[in-house]
């Protein structure tokens, strides 16, 4: 059973999500179809974006300006034990989402996905959130303008989640590949 | 209006950087690239990323949404002390929503649920409501597909393999998130 898992957990999932709902009487058909053209308005509505923002990132990539940022951050980013690679990708996830996907797109692409770097990056942007897209959809949906000590919560979970994320890819993996 | 100050900046940064650093050719270069690996990227990721929004969408629809969050209903309560029944249902269905990676369907759920917690505060956001914003700014997504299909995209052998690896780390920031609103909550006292 592990074993299956292993080396084939897509098609696994796939299998027992279809056995479940086809048991409880539900249109698998007509839901993955549904779903998938979701899935098609999410691409359609974030590729303007993406071609925006890549645009931008590969530009300030060739132009040395990141390597700089991570030249001058990399001491307190060694102490947390973030590799300085990925200070791009912490600086845009809390407020672009579709351009965090585009610059840990990049990372992949630079480093190979299955590097340490490339994971690394993969595991920040699958562990964390747009913080402040979801201040501002929330707090403006409620009508209430006093955030409190939401915008300092939410950040230090961030921190968490791009510190964690980096010791998990080398508790899980190690740092080569 | 952020996002335009920070596209100008970040184009600005890379033009001033590459003129200090005399790479404008490939700075040139770069903005071409870019545009053109957006697409790619959107091609590549496309197929997976279709396919895993309609398995969640039959997840959904076949009640496992429902299931969640009658899990999560003692775990909430003790999270937002003092919420009615009809606004913790609220609450459950946005992070069941949020855990099948759902957004479209947790954002107005949970906004429902941030409706009905305001009635009670006024102009200042209540404790309650700090926790459901904040636990919404952390991810708790059980199955990362949107980045699956980028690390596919990118040429990975296997892109799910990374899963412990998110769950640790999600975990860990949303034990943060949640910390650090009840001990802020302790210190940072409502204004009104």
């Amino acid at each position: 059973m592990t074993d299956l898992l292993t080396t084939m957990p897509v098609p696994l999932v796939l299998a027992v999500i279809g056995i479940y709902a086809v048991g409880r009487r539900v249109n698998v058909y007509e839901g993955l179809i549904h779903g998938a053209g979701e899935g098609l308005n999410t691409l359609v509505r974030i590729a303007p974006s993406l071609i925006a923002l890549l645009t931008a990132v590969y530009m300030l990539r060739a132009s040395g300006a990141l390597e700089l940022a991570a030249d001058l951050l990399s001491p307190m980013l060694k102490w947390l034990g973030v590799p300085p690679e990925t200070v791009g990708l912490m600086l845009v996830r809390p407020v672009s989402g579709s351009g965090a996907l585009g610059v840990g797109a990049e990372l992949m692409e630079t480093y190979g996905a299955d590097s340490y770097v490339g994971r690394v990056a993969a595991v920040m942007l699958g562990s964390t959130e747009t913080t402040f897209y979801a201040i501002a959809a929330y707090f403006g949906a409620a009508r209430v303008s006093g955030t409190r000590y939401v915008v300092p919560a939410a950040l230090c979970a961030d921190l968490v989640g791009f510190c964690a994320a980096a010791w998990a890819v080398r508790l899980f993996f190690g740092t080569g590949g | 209006m952020t996002m335009s100050v920070i596209w100008t900046a970040m184009v600005a940064v890379a033009v001033l950087c590459g003129a200090v650093t005399g790479r404008g050719e490939q700075v040139a270069a770069g903005a071409v690239e870019g545009a053109k690996a957006a697409v790619d990227l959107c091609l590549a990721m496309g197929g997976m990323l279709c396919l895993w929004t309609g398995v969640m969408e039959v997840m959904d629809r076949s009640g496992l949404a429902q299931k969640l969050g009658r899990l999560l209903r003692p775990i909430l309560k003790r999270l937002y002390p003092g919420e009615d029944g009809q606004t913790l249902d609220c609450v459950a269905a946005n992070a069941s929503a949020n855990l099948l990676g759902l957004g479209n369907a947790a954002t107005p759920l949970g906004v429902e649920a941030a409706k009905r917690m305001a009635r009670r505060s006024h102009g200042s956001a209540s404790d309650s409501l700090c926790m459901l914003v904040v636990c919404n700014t952390a991810s708790i997504q059980l199955l990362p597909t949107t980045v699956a299909a980028v690390r596919g995209a990118a040429g990975s052998a296997k892109p799910f393999d990374i899963l412990p690896a998110v769950w640790l780390a999600s975990a860990l920031s949303v034990l943060a998130g949640i910390t650090a609103v009840k001990l802020l909550s302790r210190v940072w006292r409502d204004g009104s």
